[in-house]
């Protein structure tokens, strides 16, 4: 395992209480019709949010899918804005003319969740090709999941991002699940990191439920692709406990999936495997969380609180 | 800045494809974050050496080959340009544009307004379509209007060199995606522009009356133009003037020109190359009609080919195109 201070271990901590809850919160405000739309939640892949994200600079950039919060509060988007921006909120990051699948923040290198499964891939190979001619020595990170992974765009940006040597690391999250259906309907080999080989990089497979060994995992692969040598592909094996949407019944799980005591808690197995030897005590553990709860309810009260969009900002923006 | 009107005794006659390649040149010079990618772009000049030398020039970073994969290299660019480049997109024919409408419709013309106006698109995208050189239903498209229904995206037709030159320029300067949609049949036409290095822009969203007469106002875009100007010649000889208008920029439509001259005609002739339903030419004539019903007096006419995919024949591309004769016979009995 990689060695971190303490410091950098309850940010991590932290950070996976602050989506969790985030992610549990939307839910329930979804559910009693808070939050209108459709929403998309990361709840049970939190490790892969945080492990990869905490593994970059500040200024490299992401790219994300329609289930996006968990990367945008991993890479330091505020979650404030964030929530306000769920609510439909004219403080929300789009003005509350995104949404859910829409969330950016720019100043901390978040392009954009984005509604298009595959466009992640491709948009965050601009970004390298960006830090490329630009010499900043940025790297992108394309968030994507085993679904996307078999569409066009991807297939197009690991072909290109392999022949322009661009500073990108793949990051697949596989939740067993695109949509409502299962990683065999999708994907035609056993992993998804099989593909980097046909394009003459190296991929590998890790346990995206082990929030340091994503991180490391990442942090090695940051530091390859910084140094000009190419691509990477990191698939990351995780577990989405929520349906695709909020409200999906999730018929397609088998009795055992449905147990609650079958599922696999990234948040659990950090603080069991992870906190005595990372010197973390209990009462660091329960500060940090006390922490992340206090960023959620606060993040709740601003979105709750703030004023719907005026009509004028609907014509805003079409064009710069 | 707008010289567009004026002749000076220096302008020196340029080609088509020319014009584009000096427009990048020029503004690769002017701005270092100007990139150039797309097939073919690189060593090789491209299909119609329209970007030949620029490789030469401004080395592997800045003009760059990409596979054959116009999707992938498309949403490339919209992300490279949220990040801090303005990237130049050549798309080989127009009709390879279906190939990554996702970046375009989805991405490109979008990201701005979803993203809280926190980013910023500058894309030109460049592309060679329309017909007359017998390419073929999947190489003579002319797809404006599609584009044109989608907010967030400008889509500008160069029908000359000159134009080109101008409109290219500023595409370039321009922080949205633009959308280029050059002419093939257009490619070796010649047109006096002015010196190189003089800032000779085209604004975006301006038309411009290529003629003036006080008949019968017909508004052609693209190859058209030329071919609205021809039939005026020779009408001019038979008694009738009449005014000819070129958009240039056909998203966002300068209609405030058009009817500016409709008030002077008040007869209305559209002309493209893309079938009518819900084309350029019903757009122009609604809008014209929701402002005035009273400004025709006779009804409007679109002059375009029949509802069906471009054939190859030549005899068949003669009939399915509108061209001089068939402008000219439409204003005669329009006039009639």
């Amino acid at each position: 395992m990689v060695e971190i201070s303490k410091t950098k271990a309850l940010e991590i901590h932290c950070k996976l209480w602050e989506i969790r809850l985030f992610e549990l919160k939307a839910s329930e405000l979804y559910k009693d019709g808070t939050l209108p739309g459709f929403i998309h939640l990361s709840v049970g892949q939190e490790a892969c949010a945080v492990g990869a994200c905490l593994a970059l600079n500040r200024d490299d950039f992401i790219t994300s899918t329609h289930r996006g919060h968990g990367h945008c509060l991993a890479k330091g988007a505020d979650a404030k804005a964030m929530m306000a921006e769920l609510a439909g909120k004219e403080t929300g990051y789009s003005k509350g003319r995104g949404g859910s699948m829409h969330i950016a923040d720019v100043s901390v290198g978040v392009l954009g969740a984005n509604g298009i499964v595959g466009q992640s891939a491709p948009l965050a190979c601009g970004a390298a090709y960006t830090a490329q001619v630009k010499k900043t020595g940025q790297i992108a990170l394309a968030f994507f999941g085993e679904g996307a992974s078999g569409a066009g765009p991807v297939h197009e940006a690991m072909n290109i991002a392999a022949l322009w040597k661009l500073p990108v690391i793949f990051f697949c999250e596989c939740n067993r699940y695109a949509e409502l259906s299962p990683f065999d309907v999708h994907v035609s080999v056993p992993n998804v990191s099989a593909r980097a080989k046909g394009y003459g990089f190296e991929g590998v497979t890790i346990d995206g439920s082990d929030v340091m060994e994503v991180y490391s995992s990442v942090l090695k692969a940051a530091s390859k692709v910084r140094q000009g040598m190419g691509p990477i592909l990191i698939e990351a094996k995780t577990h989405r406990w929520h349906g695709h949407y909020e409200g999906d019944p999730m018929n397609y799980l088998d009795r055992s999936e449905r147990d609650p005591d079958n599922r696999i808690d990234p948040i659990q197995r950090f603080e069991s495997d992870f906190a005595e030897t990372l010197e973390l005590s209990p009462d660091d553990l329960l500060s940090s969380k006390k922490k992340a709860l206090a960023l959620v309810d606060q993040a709740v009260e601003f979105a709750l609180s703030s004023e719907n969009p005026s009509s004028a900002l609907m014509m805003e923006d079409v064009l710069s | 800045m707008n010289q567009s009107n004026q002749k000076d005794k220096k302008d020196k006659p340029l080609k088509y494809y020319s014009a584009v390649t000096r427009a990048f040149r020029e503004e690769m010079i002017r701005n270092e974050n100007v990139v150039l990618i797309g097939e073919d772009v690189g060593e090789s000049g491209g299909i119609f050496a329209q970007t030949k030398g620029l490789f030469s020039e401004f080395g592997p970073d800045r003009v760059r080959d990409t596979p054959i994969a116009e999707a992938g290299f498309t949403s490339l660019a919209v992300g490279a340009a949220m990040t801090g480049l303005r990237p130049i997109v050549e798309i080989g024919f127009e009709d390879f544009l279906t190939a990554c409408m996702d970046p375009i419709v989805n991405q490109a013309a979008k990201l701005r307004y979803m993203l809280g106006g926190q980013v910023k698109v500058p894309v030109t995208m460049y592309t060679f379509g329309s017909g007359g050189l017998n390419a073929g239903p999947q190489h003579s498209q002319s797809l404006a209007a599609w584009f044109s229904h989608v907010p967030g995206l400008k889509v500008v037709m160069p029908s000359s060199a000159k134009d080109a030159l101008g409109l290219l320029k500023s595409s370039i300067r321009d922080d949205n995606f633009v959308l280029c949609l050059m002419c093939k049949s257009l490619i070796g036409s010649r047109e006096p522009v002015p010196q190189e290095n003089t800032e000779f822009l085209i604004p975006l969203g301006k038309a411009e009356i290529k003629r003036s007469g006080e008949d019968v106002t017909i508004v052609a875009v693209g190859a058209m133009v030329r071919q609205a100007l021809a039939a005026s010649k020779s009408l001019s000889g038979e008694g009738i003037e009449t005014e000819v208008v070129d958009p240039r920029t056909v998203s966002p439509l300068d209609i405030d020109t058009i009817l500016e001259s409709l008030s002077k005609t008040r007869r209305l002739i559209v002309v493209h190359e893309a079938m009518s339903p819900c084309g350029i030419g019903a757009e122009i004539i609604a809008q014209v009609v929701e402002t005035d019903p009273q400004l025709l007096e006779c009804a409007p006419l679109r002059l375009t080919p029949p509802f069906a995919p471009s054939p190859f024949a030549p005899c068949l591309e003669k009939i399915y195109l509108p061209d001089a004769e068939k402008i000219a016979s439409s204003v005669r009995t329009m006039m009639s």
